[in-house]
């Protein structure tokens, strides 16, 4: 598994996949992105079922909302910043009001999109989504789970958010993968501490645990796949068997996987929590792991964090 | 197109006038200007222009109308009632709790509502998609009608789908403006002219066709030309007076969005009453 894929990769893929499974019913828009969310694949192959809006997200969220009216399952696909962002309204009132079939899935989501700075670092799209009724959030921690995160959407009547990155990820998941939305999945059995991750975080989570296991610290590390809706139960089996926990998401603090585990725990089994994501702040430029590492984001900090919330976890049962 | 002719649609104007007032008054709120300027536009597409069959709503043959501009739900519905897609009884519900016919149209409850709309700019990228979704599916005999207000026009997304449906040549969508030249804040020539909106629209590479948007002669000669223009989008521009039909709202952006009491109701209504001027 050292293959190192791009979730956005997954997009074009899999819709070409779907499209040769025979779901005619699948049109795929993008507004002029198409090379770099990949949706380009799709377009070269069925040209007929793919409209390139041009420039103009708000156009993009409305005319796929209008296709699904049409009886068409409609994938929306341009960056975060741009497909949640600057079309909000669009989203919430032409796709998730009407509860229409169309799938966001967008790219260059996060930090690691690195060069291009803080105006196209989108790190708060899942807040932005996962308030909206109707809406399901899916956050892919590789490019395996990337395909089945879209798949699943493609085959689940109603709004969906792809979140996916530009950078290359190491593969969590084999071949026999297969994504269900709303499960999150435990990877690894620990006692000491929950590590909750998302997206590009799970594998840095899984370093953390590495790391805390040479310390004779086991970690739980669960990949929350679906932030919306959430896997209550496994998350609560982690969090009341360990007592502390972490989320790790490459997202804001406020808003995103962090705010929904915070609320999920601070409602049914409060433990000590720390949220691991950008810490209310705006992007900048730089490479990826440059700025993992320059907002906080490492295996390091998450171990940090661990060890934080696991010392409060002990006062308070002492 | 079916046939009606021009006294049928004139009395089913009237009683949409008197729908209007009746269930604008009886919620206490809503919006009867920007309704009662697109009565004859209205009540021309559901009785005439638009291929529609009440008792089969998700009819594949069928045109579809998309409200862009929302807020005037209580004229979509009561062309709904008077076409029967529900009883006519369920206006006196607008606006109410547990009501289908909410503040704006919602797909969701109201049958013959193809998308719900309310949020302004919206409805003509809703209105392209069903326009592609119909080319999709190999139906030439539908077309998709969508009416927007002039002040919306404001509104950037107008303008981004503008530019697609010339672009993807949709012969199949016919947008109408409801020109009443007011909005909220007063004219849309002081608030922010829109300028020549047919102009405007054929820059964008669209057909536009103008008439009196309450001249149900001009409307129907208006539609039949729009119905033979395949080749690509096109726009009517329809002159009309915001607060048509009711002699203190006309011409008066203070009527966007308040309700008439229930005297006001009473003398509205006694003005069009059988014989009356319109």
């Amino acid at each position: 598994m050292s293959d190192k894929r791009a979730t956005r990769e997954a997009l074009g893929a899999t819709l070409l996949e779907l499209a040769a499974e025979g779901r005619d019913d699948i049109v795929v828009l993008d507004a002029d992105l198409a090379k770099a969310t990949t949706t380009v694949k799709f377009a070269a192959a069925h040209p007929d079922r793919f409209f390139d809006v041009g420039i103009a997200e708000q156009n993009l969220i409305g005319t796929a909302a209008g296709l699904a009216a049409g009886g068409r399952t409609a994938f929306a696909s341009s960056f975060a910043v741009f497909a949640t962002g600057r079309a909000y309204d669009q989203v919430r009132n032409s796709v998730c009001y009407g509860n229409l079939d169309v799938k966001i899935a967008a790219t260059h989501a996060g930090i690691t999109v690195g060069p291009d700075g803080g105006s196209h670092q989108m790190v708060e799209d899942i807040a932005l989504m996962r308030v909206l009724p109707n809406m399901r959030v899916l956050v892919p921690a590789d490019y395996r789970a990337a395909a089945g995160a879209i798949r699943a959407a493609a085959s689940t009547p109603g709004p969906f958010y792809i979140r996916l990155g530009r950078p290359a990820l190491p593969a969590v998941y084999d071949d026999a993968f297969e994504f269900e939305v709303g499960r999150a999945y435990v990877l690894r059995a620990g006692t000491a501490v929950s590590l909750v991750a998302c997206g590009a975080m799970v594998t840095r989570a899984l370093d953390a645990a590495n790391l805390l296991a040479a310390e004779g610290i086991a970690a739980d590390v669960v990949d929350a796949a679906t932030i919306k809706p959430l896997d209550e139960d496994t998350i609560l089996a982690s969090v009341t068997k360990t007592g502390a926990v972490v989320t790790c998401e490459e997202h804001s603090i406020i808003g995103g996987l962090g705010s929904a585990v915070a609320e999920l725990v601070g409602e049914h089994a409060p433990v000590p929590l720390e949220r691991v994501g950008v810490r209310d702040v705006f992007g900048t430029s730089g490479e990826a792991d440059e700025l993992m590492e320059h907002f906080g984001l490492s295996a390091g900090d998450i171990a940090a964090a661990a060890r934080r919330v696991i010392a409060r976890s002990s006062l308070s049962s002492s | 197109m079916t046939t009606a002719d021009i006294p049928t649609i004139a009395r089913t104007c009237r009683q949409m006038r008197r729908d209007i007032i009746e269930m604008v008054g009886a919620a206490g709120s809503g919006h009867p200007g920007g309704s009662l300027s697109a009565v004859e536009i209205v009540a021309t597409l559901f009785g005439a222009a638009m291929e529609h069959d009440p008792a089969r709503p998700d009819l594949p043959e069928r045109d579809r109308f998309v409200l862009s501009k929302g807020h005037a739900a209580p004229v979509l519905y009561a062309a709904l009632a008077e076409s029967g897609y529900f009883p006519r009884e369920e206006l006196s519900t607008l606006r109410k709790l547990g009501s289908r016919l909410q503040g704006h149209p919602d797909a969701r409850k109201l049958p013959g509502v193809e998308v719900s709309t309310g949020s302004l700019g919206q409805g003509l990228a809703l209105a392209n998609g069903l326009a592609l979704a119909l080319r999709l599916d190999d139906n030439a005999a539908s077309t998709v009608y969508c009416l927007l207000g002039d002040g919306e026009l404001q509104e950037g997304e107008v303008w981004e789908a503008a530019m697609l449906a010339a672009h993807y040549r949709l012969g199949n969508v016919v947008a109408i403006v409801d020109l009443n030249g007011l909005q909220i804040d007063g004219p849309t020539c002081e608030v922010m002219d829109v300028g020549d909106v047919g102009a405007k629209f054929a820059a964008f590479g669209w057909e536009v066709l103008t008439c009196d948007g309450h001249s149900l002669h001009e409307l129907l000669a208006a539609f039949g030309a729009a119905r033979l223009h395949r080749g690509g989008p096109v726009v009517i521009v329809a002159r009309t007076m915001k607060g048509r039909g009711v002699s203190f709202m006309e011409g008066l952006c203070d009527w966007h969005g308040k309700a008439p009491n229930a005297e006001q109701c009473a003398t509205a209504l006694s003005e069009m009453a059988e014989g009356s001027a319109l």
